[in-house]
């Protein structure tokens, strides 16, 4: 399988099943019109009657001995053989948890998916003790694997902070006596840190996302306390304080956009303005009837602004003035391997997510659903064959993926988002799909810039 | 190659020999926890 396409003036063509990028020129481009899944010694005869008159011979032989030369050594219509390792990570240990330590919030932000901090479950707070048990859990279930994750999630973990720091050193007792290696992560609002909470954060932490929305205006639309009036001016301070003192600790400050930002370029950009250079602004995530939601007509206004997105980064790394995107972040020579990129996330498998109570959770986007609940970490229980069904689903057990060729790129998506806009873990949420199709276009485009930058 | 440049030296076939540690990050898909790409993380076998 391959997906070819032109982008910025490059011909670009991914192989799908050996990850292998090209730039193509013209003639070795249209030739691939004509060429179904392989090469073949001679050019197929519509090949040679379509092309054979657009170029002088010279350049129609040589173009069509380099597709076979890229079809010989595997970088081209290569085969692919990966599903005999889906159920290789069936039995996995769970490696990573996400902790609501506060199922309670100080804004109300109108998009959020966890019901305005509650997850719709009423606002409460997770005892330390809880907490404790979830580590427990978390290091009991682990088995071999040395590096864990533990993301400190809400609501607003700020909320619950005396609990976040004994937590941390509680594990870090933990860690030594089980030889575990935690990392630690948090994702806050920003309007409750403080000097102290800084340092610890930037010591303890070995990620942080910091929730921002972009301009002043667009951010505090949505993004509002109790009382109705917007963050910006509060946490932006903070944030700028918080990653001038990180030092070279990962950080995002992230951003959601909606229909009424879909010139998001501009907030990206003033994120990069405001001193932050790991930046990420996503698609909101939401049911279509919503007014701020993305909606299927709008997705060629979406793909435009990320071509701008796109461009403008690639313009400000020529001025030296370069920023990390996340979304086109993309490692084509050093990424993960082949079969971690068969399930994903792992959730419901490899991670999960504790509420204040105890009750597990396949992630926190399930939090909330009951017939999703996996076990609690108060009595041990834990839904095996639910892990199971999570184990198993993967880029081929989901239909949409298994003929897509970005599926080793998603890795199947958000089975949350499965769930809550198609019906089924194993359906995949059309409108995020194609979203993260035009992402990896603008992301290999932009290494095919850089590569003749350099 | 004249017509064609190769970007990238990977291939995703060798990866999985030596794959499925699962040492490397959870990589949440959802949006909100700013991780929808799989292939911006780095792989973490020990010994690679």
């Amino acid at each position: 399988m391959i997906h070819k396409y032109t982008l910025n003036g490059y011909r670009i063509v991914l192989d799908t099943n050996s990850g292998a990028v090209h730039i193509f020129d013209e003639a070795p481009y249209e030739m691939l019109d004509y060429l179904e899944d392989s090469v073949p010694d001679e050019p197929p005869v519509a090949l040679k009657e379509a092309l054979a008159d657009r170029w002088d011979q010279a350049t129609f032989d040589e173009a069509y001995e380099e597709l076979k030369e890229l079809y010989r050594q595997g970088l081209l219509f290569s085969e692919d053989g990966y599903e005999r390792f889906s159920d290789m990570m069936v039995k996995s240990p769970v490696k990573a948890m996400c902790l609501n330590v506060a199922h309670d919030c100080n804004l109300r932000c109108e998009y959020c998916f966890a019901a305005k901090g509650d997850f719709g479950c009423g606002r409460k707070l997770m005892p330390l003790e809880v907490g404790k048990k979830a580590i427990d859990f978390l290091i009991e279930h682990s088995a071999g694997r040395r590096n864990l994750e533990m993301d400190f999630f809400g609501g607003e973990p700020l909320m619950n902070w005396e609990v976040v720091k004994e937590l941390v050193l509680y594990a870090r007792e933990q860690e030594k006596l089980h030889d575990k290696n935690f990392r630690f992560t948090i994702t806050t609002n920003g309007l409750l840190l403080t000097d102290d909470k800084i340092d610890f954060i930037n010591k303890e932490m070995s990620n942080c996302v910091l929730s921002l929305d972009g301009r002043k205006e667009v951010n505090d639309r949505l993004r509002v306390r109790v009382d109705g009036t917007g963050c910006y001016d509060q946490i932006v301070p903070k944030y700028q304080k918080l990653v001038a003192q990180r030092g070279d600790k990962d950080y995002y400050a992230r951003g959601t956009f909606t229909r009424y930002n879909l010139d998001f370029t501009k907030d990206v950009l003033h994120m990069a303005d405001l001193g932050f250079d790991q930046v990420s602004v996503e698609p909101v995530v939401s049911d279509e009837k919503l007014d701020y939601s993305i909606k299927e007509q709008d997705l060629p206004r979406v793909f435009q602004e990320y071509e701008t997105l796109a461009n403008s980064i690639l313009q400000r790394r020529k001025e030296g003035k370069g920023f990390n995107f996340f979304h086109f972040m993309i490692d084509l020579n050093q990424g993960p391997c082949a079969i971690k990129r068969l399930r994903g996330c792992g959730c419901g498998n490899e991670y999960v997510a504790v509420t204040p109570e105890g009750d597990i959770y396949p992630c926190h986007q399930f939090v909330g659903d009951e017939q999703w609940k996996m076990g609690s970490v108060l009595d041990g229980s834990f839904n095996l064959p639910m892990k199971e069904r999570f184990a198993k689903a993967n880029v081929y057990s989901k239909t949409d993926c298994k003929n897509c060729w970005a599926k080793f790129y998603c890795s199947g998506g958000c089975n949350a988002n499965n769930w809550q806009y198609e019906g089924d873990i194993l359906h995949s949420h059309g409108i995020s799909c194609e979203l993260e199709k035009k992402r990896l276009e603008c992301a290999i485009m932009i290494q095919a810039a850089q590569a003749e930058m350099e | 190659m004249k017509q064609i440049k190769t970007l990238n030296q990977a291939n995703l076939k060798e990866s999985a020999v030596k794959g499925g540690c699962g040492e490397c990050q959870a990589s949440c898909q959802s949006a909100c926890k700013t991780s929808c790409t799989v292939a911006n993380q780095k792989c973490e076998h020990a010994d690679k």
